[in-house]
């Protein structure tokens, strides 16, 4: 079994090293901190801990403000809905638009959110935040790129938004030999038939998916897209060139998110067949994190199937 | 004490004079550019101009110094005012201003930190400025910087619920670096204030907030510097400063006209404005 560690979890230990560092960075919580884990940061700097209390919008002005401060870096926290819907125009105009250096750090991505229901279960910040000028978006797979990833936001001036989750999820990535590059894809499993991307915790879904497959003979190719915006074009179309098409899978919806990105890559630079896998244009429901995911099509039998009906097309 | 008025009284004087210039060459800009918001920009442009040819500790040589004072303008539709005072204090040339509203140009409809010298913030979403204005507020408490920050901000922008966030966290922490000027010319886009949402009684509301509230004649240059004089010496806690003002003030057909919120003047009523705001001759030859 391997190890599994929640990205929220590493999130908030990341932050605390970093701030080690980083003495320049600082840390906003709209009153979630001990569920996105910045308590961690607030036990260890209290100084640099800055409650906002519940009050979103205000918060990430708050933060576009401090960041033109003596290069203060603030990492603002909230859960992904809020930060995505909640205090859209403030992240949009704030800090966007002028290209402030404030991090987004939008918590509890996609399901998992702890039984707590639709209000809470962000289907579509990565949309969301994809569209927005200037905005970057990251969707870390596990612990130790989480970290990775922290540390490339710090080192780059401008807006970004990383998304992490709740649950406990495995980590597949080897701390030792990895290096996250800034809006380059990882391949996580080579193979020729068909090409699995997924992305944030997803990308686990693709590599069992891909062990399924190769038991039914099919051998696919797993990419791991971390950066969603700026995407990993080459990647794609050389997916698209060397297998006979490409399933993507996320924890967020179908349209705009992972799948909308390669559809549009696809489309205007190398037309190949395509299914996207992730929330079918459906808010989230109350429920085991499983389930709703089964329920979602987000299964290795969901995704062993779409492949084989793919692969079809071309017999 | 006796020399220290007549010295209050040189300065408001020499400001007056500049507010006048101020409304000229604002009214101008509108009128060249064809679009601008007028009636914000008169009201506040005493006040303004107070701020940036008296209060603020800044180099327009060094529009970036960390140490210097920070003006956010929350209200940032009113940016004729604003490009005109930057630009008659010197951040960029005065002929930047017949750029105004143009593709490609520095001087955005409304204010862009990252395009025109002297911002020091994007503003335009009305709330956000204010917070932002905080940020810098608490920033410069947690480094132990020196300067102080000011913002403008709207009446009608007092509707917006952030502007209550951003009150309520300044006041309870006390930040005694933060000074905000509400611009209360009791208009707003559509309506008077009173028919679209009263926001009265409005001293209550923000000393209930933990702010400490002053109140000027918004027109009256001695009444401004006296104000802001007190505001940034009060040191207990945020202070606002309720300027009461006309929108349009300066050009009577304008003065308390909704229309004029935002709205271009015909070439009549561009000689007629300058006219009533002494302007000479030559600058009115290009409204005939």
């Amino acid at each position: 079994m391997a190890l599994k560690i929640a990205n929220r979890e590493a999130f908030g230990q990341t932050l605390v090293r970093l701030g080690e560092t980083y003495k320049n960075m600082v840390v906003l919580d709209s009153d979630v901190c001990t569920s996105t884990r910045t308590c961690l940061f607030r036990d260890t700097y209290p100084n640099r801990f800055i409650q906002m209390g519940v009050a979103e919008q205000n918060m990430i002005s708050v933060a576009a403000g401090m960041s033109t401060v003596d290069n203060l870096i603030p990492w603002v926290s909230t859960f992904a809905v809020f930060a995505s819907k909640r205090a859209l125009d403030q992240v949009s105009i704030s800090v966007a638009y002028p290209r402030n250096n404030v991090k987004i750090n939008g918590s509890y991505g996609g399901i998992p959110t702890g039984k707590a229901g639709a209000t809470h279960q962000s289907v579509h910040d990565i949309a969301i935040m994809r569209s927005m000028p200037h905005m970057t978006v990251i969707v870390p797979v596990d612990a130790v790129e989480v970290e990775q990833a922290m540390i490339a936001a710090m080192e780059y001036r401008g807006p970004v938004y990383l998304r992490t989750t709740r649950h406990e999820s495995p980590v597949v990535l080897d701390p030792e030999t990895y290096a996250f590059e800034w809006g380059k894809s990882v391949v996580l499993r080579e193979g020729s038939d068909v090409t699995l991307i997924g992305t944030g915790v997803k990308s686990v879904l693709a590599l069992d998916s891909a062990e399924a497959l190769q038991k039914k003979g099919i051998d696919a190719r797993v990419l791991h897209m971390h950066t969603i915006k700026p995407i990993d074009e080459d990647a794609i179309v050389r997916a698209a060139n060397e297998t006979a098409g490409i399933v993507t899978m996320e924890n967020h919806s179908v349209i705009g998110g992972l799948g909308g990105a390669v559809a549009e890559v696809l489309s205007e630079k190398h037309p190949a067949l395509l299914r996207r896998i992730g929330f079918p244009d459906v808010f989230g429901e109350s429920g085991d994190i499983d389930k709703i995911f089964h329920k979602m099509g987000l299964s290795v039998e969901h995704v062993v199937s779409t492949v084989q009906e793919l692969l079809s097309h071309n017999q | 004490m006796r020399e220290a008025c007549v010295k209050d009284k040189d300065e408001a004087v020499k400001l007056e004079e500049l507010a006048r210039e101020v409304r000229r060459r604002l009214l101008t800009t509108v009128g060249r550019a064809g679009c601008g918001h007028l009636g914000g920009s008169l009201s506040a442009a005493d006040v303004v101009t107070a701020l940036y040819f008296h209060f603020l500790r800044i180099d327009t040589k060094k529009p970036d110094w960390q140490d210097r004072d920070r003006f956010v303008l929350s209200k940032g539709h009113v940016t004729p005012l604003y490009y005109t005072v930057l630009a008659m204090r010197g951040f960029f040339p005065l002929d930047w201003l017949d750029t105004y509203d143009c593709v490609d140009s520095r001087l955005q409809g409304h204010p862009d930190m990252t395009k025109t010298p002297g911002v020091d913030m994007t503003t335009g979403s009305l709330g956000q400025g204010i917070s932002s204005a905080l940020g810098m507020a608490i920033a410069a408490r947690m480094l132990k910087c020196n300067f102080r920050v000011f913002v403008m901000i709207g009446d009608g922008e007092f509707q917006e619920g952030q502007v209550w966030e951003a009150i309520m966290w300044a006041g309870a922490h006390k930040l005694n670096n933060l000074i905000c000027i509400m611009d209360h010319n009791k208009l707003q886009l559509a309506s008077t204030l009173s028919e679209g949402l009263p926001i009265e009684p409005v001293i209550p509301k923000w000393e209930s907030f933990g702010w400490h509230v002053l109140e000027i004649d918004g027109h009256d240059m001695e009444d401004i510097l006296s104000g802001i004089e007190k505001a940034v010496s009060y040191g207990k806690g945020p202070v606002v400063v309720i300027s009461h003002t006309l929108k349009g003030k300066g050009v009577s057909f304008m003065e308390q006209v909704v229309k004029w919120h935002s709205a271009a003047p015909s070439r009549e009523e561009m000689h007629q404005a300058l006219q009533e705001l002494g302007a000479e001759e030559k600058e009115l030859a290009e409204w005939r």
